[in-house]
């Protein structure tokens, strides 16, 4: 059961890494040169939006780990909580 | 909601939903935290300094978060991911720092009461140095920062209305946010505490 959710976690924690890549790949492709001094790197493009993109999933992938550090805390308990009761 | 158009910001504009909440929901789970160190050495009772550490943990996920987009944001407006010269992200490393300390002093001793009795006048010395450091410094020299150098922050020039009505309530939420996580916290730190008197 446990191992099941830790499986789950990783494939969603997979998943959004590899979105989080494409989108950024996909910025990349669509950028276009304007003449203007910047540089046609992904976060540049498009105003800039896929800065505040970064910024969301740093806060998230921030958040899933601090998670998974009290699921690993709770786990601990549950863990203690057993062996004090044989 | 429309933001309004800047150069060099362009629409890193709507990082101010996501960065400066991080910060404000940092400082109030650290001063709830401070309350309880003050509670603790005057009632001596163990709840407040579950509490305190607590708020702190919690407290700390959203100031390396604020730091990380922080980081983020200036590389990509400013055009390096520290400034040295800045007091505000110095004063802002120096406090990150502080609390970090803070954690691993409660770490290094073993005897609950001393843990408690330490800790709780480090933060009540860790949270007075907060008001010099993000607060005051910044606003007496210059920070890239908007509203330091003598203005404070938030005046009409900063933010314009369609923002705000984006960025109060993103500040309730995110702050919303850190005080479920704390509660989580002390919740579960009090459910090991019995388990632990129990063994």
């Amino acid at each position: 059961m446990k191992i099941k959710y830790l499986k789950t976690i990783k494939y969603l924690f997979l998943f959004l890494i590899t979105t989080a890549w494409s989108l950024a790949v996909s910025a990349q492709s669509e950028a276009t040169t304007s003449g203007q001094p910047e540089m046609a790197d992904a976060l540049r493009s498009n105003g800039k939006i896929y800065v505040v993109v970064t910024a969301l999933v740093i806060i998230f992938i921030g958040i899933v780990i601090y998670l998974l550090a009290l699921n690993a805390k709770l786990t601990r308990l549950e863990k203690l909580l057993k062996d004090s009761g044989k | 909601m429309p933001v309004p158009a800047r150069f060099i910001l362009h629409e890193t504009i709507r990082n101010l939903y996501f960065h400066v909440p991080m910060w404000f929901t940092m400082i109030l789970l650290f001063s709830i935290s401070v309350v309880n160190s003050i509670m603790y050495l005057n009632k001596q009772d163990e709840k407040y300094d579950v509490r305190q550490s607590e708020y702190i943990n919690a407290g700390l996920l959203f100031a390396v978060c604020g730091l990380l987009t922080g980081m983020l944001w200036a590389r990509y407006t400013w055009g390096a991911w520290w400034v040295f010269t800045d007091p505000k992200l110095n004063g802002a490393a120096i406090l990150c720092l502080e609390y970090f300390a803070y954690v691993i002093l409660r770490g290094s001793i073993t005897d609950e009461r001393t843990k408690a009795k330490v800790s709780s006048v480090y933060n009540i010395f860790a949270a007075a140095s907060i008001i010099p450091l993000i607060f005051i410094i910044p606003r007496l020299t210059d920070s890239l920062h908007p509203g330091n150098g003598g203005n404070p922050a938030f005046s009409s020039y900063d933010l314009d209305n369609h923002m705000r009505m984006v960025f109060y309530p993103a500040v309730i939420g995110w702050m919303s946010l850190g005080l479920w996580i704390a509660y989580i916290r002390i919740r579960i730190k009090n459910l090991e505490n019995k388990i632990l008197e129990n063994n």
